[in-house]
């Protein structure tokens, strides 16, 4: 879909190539993700494929067809952008920047803004809160989902992301890389990400290229960069902990058929069917529904005795903290870490319960890697 | 609405009453028969009417040539003589608006059209400058993330960096009007007419009184102008 052929840029006035003989292949609907230092040439190599920049050798293919003999305007029209820097328009509300490309393809009103409400509630941006605002009045957070809207609302096949979520917070930025990966099943959009968080890189790609200094080091998928880094360069990045780091590579859903699924009890379960259930359970606490399955709360040895009453709701305690089935086993781990605890409930997103992940869970995870 | 509106007017038609009451009172209580014979209401309207034409024709003149400019100046091609052109504009702004004119005056001669030239020329330089400054600042990130979405040039030019800039380029007009009033009252020093007639014709018959009738106007004209620019300003730019 992506190809670049030798491509190299050196700015004018510089000796020094920003981008040297980069050789790169995205297939379509791949994710690749560009890593490396600050300086090393990613926001270069990404404004070259959409034309803002003019390579100085090499060749760009999209779609098989040579980048640099069409249209940069239909070219960009094309591909999504979100810029390092977001660049929101500062004289537009959120609504209009959000609507640029539609504008500029000439959609027709109505279809505008229903994509734009569609989008904003995408990125978790409430449509009737901030429509009408303008970039002044949005957080740093707030704003880089403007950026990313704005990209996306025309449905492009090719999309750009430099440092998409650099600037939210790290709970926001798990739900939005989930989202996020939630959207690309569906879409199969091809799409260049650059990020400094190697996490990120594990967790969002299909294929991971390591720059440094201009230059393409490694090119490969998340688990052999883990298992085969080319060269000390890349083991430093992906850093210690690699078996650790494999946890960003298995989402819940894919594990939790094989562990062993603690059965809920209903809220209505009387005092000796929780003590019993609890017997068994090895991390000693019993997860409650109500009638729909959704998650009511837990029950823990000591709820019992230091509470009284006859069913499991009047023992239950509320769950501060749940992970959703298609987060990753990473996901799970920070959360038990936060809650000091041994499990997690895993629930899906009506919040319906789906099972259990535990410590242990993950240890035989990182285990049978070994 | 109405409300608005009245919140909007009241202020100009405020200065326009003060400066009626001016006039009416020094036209009708003349302190002697100089004045009585200088200060008619002929002469003040005659006067008026050329001041106004004097600052229009050249505010306007000076708006589009700046302007339009400035934006040249701002594109890439051009961009290092914008950036020299600014340097010189700098300067240019240090000369005396009476050195300008007496300039023209042994250049062009004498008359209003000299007069109206000159205050053009004197008036484009705030505007060309403001207008390139103000493009020229428009942060690159937004303006690479407009042709990034695929504006072409002349999309960017006009829904990016002219609105961003729309403000500075104001500001460039109302320094422009500001300087163009007070310097439209020199015009009379070669032939242009104006309200400079009555305050130099105040002056060299030592009468106190048309000289303040004179000056009241020009000043009136002056925050006038800057008042009304600054609502419409107000009421085009919501984003700051
Ligand atoms: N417009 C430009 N003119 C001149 N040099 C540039 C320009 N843009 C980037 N460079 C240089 O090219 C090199 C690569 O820059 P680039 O922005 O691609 O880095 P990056 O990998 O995106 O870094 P970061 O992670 O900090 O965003 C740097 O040395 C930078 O100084
Ligand atoms: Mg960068």
């Amino acid at each position: 879909m992506i190809k670049l052929e030798g491509l190299s840029k050196i700015f004018p006035g510089h000796t020094i190539p920003a981008v040297k003989d980069l050789n790169l292949e995205v297939k379509e609907g791949d994710v690749c993700v560009l890593v490396g230092p600050s300086g090393c040439g990613k926001t270069t190599t990404m404004k070259m494929i959409n034309r803002l920049y003019e390579p100085t050798g090499g060749k760009i293919y999209i779609r098989g067809e040579e980048a640099l003999k069409m249209d940069p305007i239909k070219l960009r029209l094309d591909i999504g952008y979100v810029i390092q820097e977001i660049g929101l328009f500062p004289h537009m509300t959120i609504e209009e920047n959000v609507a640029t490309v539609p504008n500029e393809k000439h959609w027709p009103a109505d279809q505008v803004k229903q994509k734009v409400d569609e989008v904003m509630t995408l990125v978790g941006l409430d449509p009737n809160v901030f429509k009408s605002r303008y970039p002044s009045a949005l957080s740093g957070g707030q704003r880089q989902r403007v950026g990313v809207a704005r990209a996306m609302v025309s449905d492009p096949p090719i999309m750009l992301m430099d440092e998409p979520f650099g600037a939210v917070d790290p709970i926001t930025r798990a739900r939005l890389q989930n989202e996020f990966l939630r959207i690309q099943e569906r879409m199969g959009k091809t799409i260049v990400f650059v990020t400094h968080d190697i996490d990120e890189a594990i967790k969002m790609s299909d294929t991971i290229a390591v720059m440094r200094e201009g230059e393409l080091i490694q090119h490969a998928t998340p688990s052999d960069l883990l298992s085969a880094p080319a060269d000390e360069f890349v083991s430093n990045l992906v850093g210690r902990n690699r078996s650790i780091k494999r946890l960003h590579l298995i989402r819940i859903n894919e594990i939790l058929e094989d562990v062993n699924r603690a059965k809920p009890i209903s809220e209505d379960a009387q005092t000796e069917e929780i003590k019993k259930q609890l017997d068994q359970s090895d991390i000693r606490t019993v997860i409650v529904v109500d009638r729909n399955n959704k998650l009511k709360g837990i029950i823990g040895v000591n709820d019992l005795k230091r509470t009284t009453g006859e069913v499991a709701k009047d023992y239950c305690q509320d769950v501060s903290d749940t992970v959703t089935s298609d987060a990753t086993l990473n996901d799970a781990l920070s959360v038990m870490l936060e809650l000091g605890e041994g499990y997690v409930a895993v629930v899906n997103e009506d919040d319906q319960y789906e099972g259990t992940i535990t410590l242990g869970d993950l240890l035989n995870v990182v285990k049978e890697d070994n | 609405m109405l409300q608005n509106l009245w919140k909007w007017l009241i202020i100009p038609l405020i200065m326009l009453g003060i400066g009626a009451a001016v006039v009416i009172y020094t036209v009708n209580n003349p302190t002697d028969s100089i004045v009585a014979r200088m200060l008619t209401y002929e002469r003040v309207f005659r006067v008026i009417r050329e001041h106004m034409a004097l600052l229009l024709v050249s505010m306007i003149g000076a708006t589009i040539v700046g302007v339009l400019g400035g934006i040249m100046l701002s594109r890439p091609k051009l961009y290092y003589i914008g950036r020299v052109a600014e340097n010189i504009v700098n300067i240019g702004q240090t000369v005396p608006s009476l050195a300008v004119l007496a300039l023209f005056y042994t250049v062009l001669g004498l008359g209003f059209r000299v007069a109206v030239f000159a205050l053009f020329i004197y008036s484009i330089l705030p505007i060309l400058r403001n207008t390139f400054a103000g493009i020229d600042g428009v942060e690159r990130s937004i303006v690479e993330a407009a042709r990034g979405m695929g504006m072409n040039p002349f999309r960017v030019l006009t829904k990016i960096e002219l609105p961003i800039a729309f403000p500075i380029i104001v500001a460039g007009i109302r320094t422009a009007i500001v300087i163009n009033v007070g310097a439209a009252t020199l015009a009379t020093f070669i032939g242009g007419g104006g309200l400079g007639d009555l305050i130099v014709t105040g002056l060299s018959v030592h009468r106190d009184m048309i000289i303040f009738t004179g000056a009241v106007i020009a000043a009136i004209t002056a925050i006038f102008l800057d008042y009304m620019i600054g609502k419409v300003e107000e009421r085009v730019v919501r984003w700051t």
